[in-house]
């Protein structure tokens, strides 16, 4: 588990323009009084899977849509395939690909049409055809876009979004709304795609897809990263006690421990085989996850009362 | 269930780097208005009515009003001629200034932000689509008033080409004012209700539903500011006879003055749409 590849490889500050897909340094965002994004640090390699979660309002949307260059930052340093999404071209465009997390569109075209004439803004389109069979929408090619159920058309926006080839993709919240067979048939497809060496910013609100599919988790919460690891050591996960627990005299006993080990051992002999009940308890990356909103949560609310 | 991902290994390895032969802005704005054009004639009820309703005006004033107005002129030939007009403004103004507003706030265009589609190629497909439906509107009405109402067409070559400079200013004047005008509404549900009086109140006050030399003096300023006006007059310069310019209110056609103004709110209302033009809602930062 521990042997993954995903943290960041060392290099030197010149090589360090090459293997970055993204980065960003002490972005800021205001809306009104309200500090949307706070100063965030953000590197993302070429090729990796790079998962941000974070509760709503963190100022997931507003990074990523700086990073896509939909929105312009107040302050600090943004770099997307070495270019400022703020003032890049077309050239810049063709080379990064978004899915967007909601669109209503109720065209009259169909899935054919919509991917043919996307892969005619692009200099390097793939093959639509293999771009329709790559996200499951073959037997959907005739029909009108009006007529997709949610999940095909969330599979529509996904073939709009690699139809141009892209070296970096942009997936906000790609699966709200799969059912669970879909949702598995889509994490394949952002395999695939990562094993043709696209690199992908995924934001998703289930931490199940970022344990699946990531090679990196960033949380962000009050418009910073609180966070920033591979999904199995985030928020030194590993190193977080395990409970064991069992059941003595009709009791459940829990018990804390760095060394959960021994003290297994231990039960096995006390009751000369095997124990009632045993669990050994790791922290989920859920677990995680939400003692480090709560722990920004509870940080701020302390300041709010200090500065009173 | 559909069949599973595949990958897409092949295509992805053969195209990826990426060349240097980027699509050009004709040729894309060019496949933006095949798209439009397939998109607008699908859309059938919206279609039907695009075209039906000045066709189904025409019937219906014909049918109310026949008797003659002047000038051996009869109020079916005028109105027809205001009618041609209004239906440009319709599929020019109307259309764009709803369908745009539509596009914006379902996230049509927050997509097409997102890819190297250049926006001039979006304007190219808009101005195509708009162009396609007002020549299609503009035949329609043409024949049911040269088949129903007597509607003498041009014999002229001068005549047939002052139409033209008319019909493309004034699709001109309503093209750039349609795509400013779609930022007004604020949302897709409100679109229509934003757009549809502005045409209705103004063919009451540009002479098309009324004839304008019998409107109170107040009513004819506040039309003549507006270029629907200058646009029916040109149409009735084109398709009345030509004594008829006496009826006018100035006494002539002034054919120099409504170039004028319909320039003028081309080149304003291409600034404006330049200036307003978003790609998200307002609501988006």
């Amino acid at each position: 588990m521990a042997t993954t590849p995903a943290t960041t490889p060392a290099t030197t500050p010149g090589q360090a323009r090459d293997t970055h897909a993204v980065r960003v340094r002490d972005l800021r965002k205001s809306y009104g009084d309200k500090h949307a994004v706070d100063g965030l640090d953000l590197d993302i390699e070429r090729g990796e899977v790079f998962a941000l979660l974070g509760p709503n309002g963190a100022g997931k949307t507003t990074t990523v849509e700086i990073l896509e260059g939909y929105r312009h930052r107040d302050g600090g340093e943004v770099e997307v395939l070495g270019a400022d999404p703020a003032s890049a071209g077309r050239t810049w465009r063709s080379r990064i690909g978004i899915v967007l997390q909601t669109s209503n569109e109720n065209a009259e075209l169909t899935v054919e049409e919509m991917v043919r004439h996307f892969a005619l803004y692009y200099p390097g389109s793939r093959d639509p055809d293999e771009v329709i069979a790559a996200v499951g929408l073959e037997e959907k090619r005739r029909a009108r876009m009006r007529a997709l159920s949610g999940g095909q058309r969330r599979r529509l926006d996904v073939a709009l979004g690699i139809v141009g080839n892209p070296e970096l993709l942009f997936l906000d919240e790609p699966t709200t709304g799969f059912d669970p067979q879909a949702r598995r048939d889509f994490w394949d497809l952002v395999r695939s795609l990562r094993s043709d060496g696209t690199t992908i910013l995924l934001t998703t609100h289930y931490l199940d897809e970022a344990e699946q599919l990531a090679d990196r988790v960033a949380v962000i919460a009050s418009g910073r990263i609180v966070a920033l690891d591979t999904p199995e050591r985030l928020g030194g996960r590993m190193a977080h006690r395990a409970r064991v627990r069992w059941e003595e005299d009709g009791v459940v006993h829990e018990e804390s421990t760095d060394a959960p080990t021994p003290l297994v051992v231990e039960l096995a002999r006390r009751f000369g085989g095997e124990v009632p009940g045993l669990q050994v308890v790791r922290p989920s990356l859920e677990d995680v996850y939400l003692s480090l909103i709560g722990d920004v949560e509870d940080a701020a609310a302390e300041l709010a009362r200090s500065t009173r | 269930m559909t069949t599973p991902a595949t990958t897409p290994t092949g295509a992805a390895t053969a195209a990826r780097p990426h060349a240097a032969r980027t699509p050009s802005v004709l040729g894309l704005g060019v496949a933006r208005t095949r798209i439009e054009l397939r998109e607008f004639f699908r859309e059938r009820d919206s279609m039907v009515f695009t075209f039906a309703f000045p066709v189904i005006m025409l019937f219906i004033f014909g049918a109310v009003f026949s008797g003659d107005i002047g000038g051996g002129v009869s109020f079916t030939q005028y109105f027809t001629a205001g009618m041609i007009a209004s239906g440009i403004a319709l599929s020019s103004f109307q259309s764009l200034a709803i369908g745009i507003a539509v596009e914006r706030d379902d996230g049509a265009l927050k997509r097409l932000r997102g890819t190297p589609m250049p926006p001039a190629a979006y304007f190219l497909g808009k101005i195509g689509l708009v162009l396609v439906t007002s020549v299609v509107q503009t035949a329609v009405l043409l024949a049911v008033g040269r088949v129903f109402y007597g509607l003498d067409l041009p014999t002229s070559g001068d005549l047939w080409l002052r139409f033209a400079w008319i019909f493309v200013l004034g699709t001109a004047a309503g093209t750039v004012v349609g795509i400013a005008y779609s930022s007004v509404p604020r949302s897709s549900r409100s679109a229509g209700a934003v757009v549809s009086p502005v045409v209705i109140v103004l063919q009451f006050i540009s002479g098309v539903f009324f004839v304008y030399s019998e409107l109170p003096g107040w009513m004819q300023n506040v039309g003549a500011v507006f270029p629907l006006k200058w646009l029916a007059q040109g149409m009735r310069s084109v398709f009345l006879p030509e004594g008829f310019a006496s009826q006018e209110t100035g006494g002539t056609w002034a054919l120099g003055q409504t170039a004028l103004v319909l320039a003028a709110w081309t080149v304003v209302g291409l600034l404006l749409a330049l200036r307003t033009f978003r790609w998200q809602r307002r609501d988006a930062g």
